[in-house]
């Protein structure tokens, strides 16, 4: 067998990076993708007090298998270069709270903001950048709830492993339901792709998937129902040009047709688009002055790692101005 | 061949630094076909080579069966963590901690040896509350990232609370008991083999379904 290690102890066990959560931060960033990262290096490199506070260390990058369109980095894995940027934001001993999971916010009399976490503790900051990113979004059919975690799975190389020589479909046309297919071919016996309309993926992408003879592409396809009985065996499709509807057996069903922003956190407070998406303007500040926000969690178009990174460096030096003022 | 390299082996005896007290790895493992049974030796004997703090016991289900018994190990490879007084604890990996894994493996180990950070108050009270015993199984890949975090967690309620035992399961490795709870997505929290939930969910969902086995 293949013995790989993918060692990533965080920040928890430095003991000059433990996490203060008694001290008034400049800045809490709350995330840790590329956003909440390049936020954190920017601000620290500015020399605020700032701390990270993350659910899932490294956001949805760790969860890609392959990057090829990070300028400067010809390909790599997703976590090798979360590990990159976690490296580089190290460099400057910044705390990172992980596994914390942030329910609200509130900006008190005195201008300060308190972080309130799930389990009780409360942070506080000067000012807060949002950089919560996006989960999968689901399909939104009978049988998908039922069925999740019995064959529906919205995590191709966490899941991919459990249906090897076994059939599987991808829901989606875009680039990560590509490149899911991709992977699962290496592994599944074989991967049907369901789209409702056209693919939208990159050609080089899509280049790749030709290579494999165990791929089956359904374009113009729905899927309307998934279909089992204790575990998955199957959906029900129905063809867009010849309005028929039909099924398809599989034994697992990947999810992969985009996102939906982690914006629970400030459904309350901060103004959202009819999306749920922070609305920012070019200074990445939101509706409340001291809050700003950043990534795929933002109103900002085109979810691309490279984007999420400069919105946040963008949003830390906005934020940085906006610390400096309150001293005067 | 060593499994760690010289620079996993650097970061790693500067993270054991932080140890506290004593941990002893007892590794179960069996006579004949069995999955992964030697690398994993190999991988505990190279984590004992960088702490004096860690010791290692190597152990088989049948010739050792009364302490397979006492710590509940019906697979293996099993690693049981026992801490400094040699008592088990509720910490066990079933299958080689590898891979993404060794992410909630080496915490593991600083958990065990008492340098741990605490639970926030009101998930101790929840905790305390228990009166019947609890069994936490988490079916895990080695190529999934947020995996370790949710075995971390269970880690965690098991050493706050003598009645609850906490489990990792490499779905691959054990594909038959994989099987029987429908594992498909992984990671995938079994409470009492009964109650059950996908994903590396925040500590108060589990704690919410281990309420309900108390019923």
């Amino acid at each position: 067998m293949e013995l790989k290690f993918s060692a990533d102890f965080g920040s928890s066990f430095k003991k000059e990076g433990a996490f203060d959560k008694s001290m008034l931060y400049d800045l809490l960033i709350i995330g840790s993708g590329p956003a909440g990262l390049n936020a954190a290096l920017y601000a620290g490199r500015k020399g605020m007090k700032v701390g990270v506070v993350s659910g899932k260390p490294g956001g949805q990058v760790v969860d890609t298998a392959s990057v090829e369109n990070y300028l400067g980095v010809s390909f790599a894995t997703g976590e090798a270069l979360v590990e990159q940027f976690m490296n580089h934001v190290k460099t400057l001993k910044i705390p990172m709270l992980n596994d914390a999971d942030v329910e609200a916010f509130e900006k008190k009399d005195d201008g300060t903001f308190e972080l309130k976490l799930l389990g009780g503790d409360v942070l506080k900051a000067k000012a807060l950048i949002i950089a919560t990113g996006s989960k999968p979004r689901k399909l939104g059919i009978p049988g998908e709830d039922q069925y999740a975690g019995r064959g529906v799975a919205y995590c191709a190389i966490c899941d991919g492993p459990l249906f090897e020589g076994r059939d599987v479909i991808v829901s989606g046309g875009g680039n990560s339901a590509v490149e899911a297919a991709v992977d699962l071919a290496k592994i599944a016996k074989s991967v049907t792709i369901i789209h409702r309309s056209q693919f939208r993926a990159d050609q080089i992408v899509l280049d790749q998937l030709n290579a494999f003879n165990n791929v089956t592409v359904f374009l113009q396809t729905e899927i309307k129902e998934v279909i089992g009985e204790q575990l998955m065996t199957g959906v029900v499709v129905l063809d867009k040009e010849t309005g028929e509807t039909r099924t398809v057996k599989a034994d697992g069903l990947f999810v992969e047709i985009g996102h939906i922003p982690n914006s629970q956190m400030a459904k309350e407070t901060l103004k959202l688009d009819n999306h749920g998406e922070i609305e920012v303007n070019h200074l990445n500040e939101t509706s409340i002055p001291g809050v700003f926000a950043a990534g795929d969690v933002t109103t900002v178009p085109y979810k691309q790692i490279i984007i999420a990174a400069g919105e946040g460096a963008k949003a830390a030096l906005t934020a940085n101005d906006y610390v400096n003022r309150l001293k005067r | 061949m060593a499994l760690l390299n010289e620079q996993l082996q650097g970061q790693l005896k500067e993270v054991f630094s932080e140890m506290k007290n004593d941990v002893t790895i007892a590794v179960f493992t069996q006579k004949g076909a069995c999955y992964s049974c030697e690398e994993t030796v190999s991988f505990m004997e190279e984590v004992e080579a960088l702490s004096d703090k860690i010791h290692l016991e190597k152990l088989d289900i049948e010739a050792d069966s009364e302490r397979a018994k006492e710590y509940n190990v019906t697979m293996t490879p099993s690693i049981v963590l026992l801490d400094a007084d040699k008592k088990y604890v509720g910490v066990k990996f079933n299958g080689i901690p590898a891979g993404h894994e060794i992410n909630s493996f080496i915490p593991g180990l600083i958990e065990v040896s008492g340098a741990g950070e605490a639970l926030p108050e009101n998930y101790l009270e929840q905790l305390n509350a228990l009166t019947k015993p609890v069994n936490i199984k988490v079916f895990v890949t080695l190529s999934c990232p947020h995996c370790p975090g949710a075995v971390q967690k269970a880690h965690k309620l098991a050493l706050e609370s003598d009645l609850v035992d906490a489990e990792m399961i490499e779905a691959q490795t054990f594909g038959e008991i994989s099987d029987k709870f429908n594992v498909s997505s992984v990671p995938k929290i079994v409470v009492n083999d009964k109650y059950e939930f996908v994903g590396n969910q925040p500590l108060q969902v589990f704690l919410q379904e281990i309420a309900k086995t108390q019923n």
